[in-house]
């Protein structure tokens, strides 16, 4: 008896559940995939062509490192700097592959198509959900959509920023840290040790920024996390 | 033709990234310091990049007024809890304005 009550009750909110996860798929995926009109505007801005820039949304499919790149080559940095300071960035989809590696149980020809799509918005939407299955129709939903919205809006900015004429006039240079902070502002605002890592990071990159090639001090703002990791330890 | 190669080498790299924590074996979350290191270094790198974007010019370091206000006035946005393309048509609209009357 009070076995069969209960499968009869989950059976009911797995089903919400992962109604709710594909809503909230869709809402992360339009809301944030529309940011790729910032990033295709930012990257024609800063240089790049229109296939240069719409390449960068279709294969390497990660924000933050797009940004990235296309910010040191703005800056007239140098290209290798600026790819592996991108690739650096990416460092973190590595984590949340480890974490989605289980829940997604993904083989054969389906993961390197599902690795593509481990991204910032793909795992917070997956994590947050209750069970496995409303976990992959979260991830997916939010895959396929933010895929789709951020690929077309990247040739809509390219295009766009292409045909003003100077795009300094409009503040197109503040969207590239604007779209940092943005992304980053839950995160600072966390905790103190986010906030400490953040101050010295930026310290030593601006400290380092007339002595070294541009893009070598974003790269070696990373040793600001190393006194958070120490005082980890002592205190374990 | 440059630019293209840094774009592939850029793919290429995040590409073989996300594999690789698709693929890795599971133990190697079970180090703290692998786990706190990973979850940090977007702040310090994200940090990093948008001083040097607010504050430099290439190698040399300047005060570009409208941009910095353009940023204030994104902080200001987050604070009030406003939507992320909000933040940015915000920070644009903010420099550009600053900009049309001559900062």
């Amino acid at each position: 008896m009070a076995n069969t009550r209960r499968d009869g009750d989950a059976a009911a909110p797995s089903g919400d559940a992962r109604s709710a996860a594909i809503r909230d798929g869709l809402g992360v995926g339009v809301a944030v995939g529309v940011s790729g009109l910032a990033f295709g505007a930012a990257a024609v801005t800063a240089g790049l062509t229109v296939a240069q820039a719409c390449v960068l949304s279709l294969l390497a499919f990660t924000g933050a490192s797009q940004f990235a790149l296309i910010g040191v080559i703005g800056g007239g940095g140098g290209l290798v700097a600026g790819s592996l300071g991108a690739v650096l960035l990416g460092g973190r989809n590595a984590l949340y592959g480890l974490r989605l590696a289980r829940t997604l149980d993904v083989r054969g020809a389906r993961l390197p198509l599902t690795a593509h799509v481990v991204i910032d918005e793909t795992t917070a939407v997956a994590t947050a959900q209750p069970d496995k299955a409303s976990a992959r129709a979260g991830f997916y939903t939010t895959a396929i959509t933010i895929y789709v919205a951020w690929n077309l809006t990247t040739l809509a900015g390219a295009v766009g920023a292409g045909r003003i004429g100077d795009p300094d006039a409009l503040g197109l240079d503040v969207l590239g840290p604007a779209a940092f902070l943005a992304l980053l502002w839950p995160r600072l605002t966390a905790g103190r040790t986010e906030a400490r890592v953040a101050l010295a990071a930026a310290a030593v990159a601006l400290a380092t920024t007339p002595l070294l090639p541009p893009g070598v001090p974003v790269m070696l703002a990373a040793v600001a996390v190393l006194p958070a990791l120490l005082r980890r330890e002592e205190s374990a | 033709m440059s630019v293209w190669i840094a774009v592939l080498a850029t793919a290429l790299g995040c590409y073989a990234l996300k594999f690789a924590g698709l693929v890795a074996p599971q133990s190697v979350l079970d180090d703290p310091r692998v786990r706190r290191f990973t979850e940090l270094v977007p702040v310090a790198l994200l940090t990093a990049l948008i001083a040097v974007q607010a504050f430099a010019d290439g190698r040399s370091l300047e005060f570009d007024p409208a941009r910095i206000a353009g940023l204030g006035a994104a902080v200001a946005a987050l604070l009030l809890r406003a939507p992320f393309l909000v933040v940015l048509g915000i920070a644009a609209a903010t420099t550009a304005g600053l900009r049309l009357l001559g900062a």
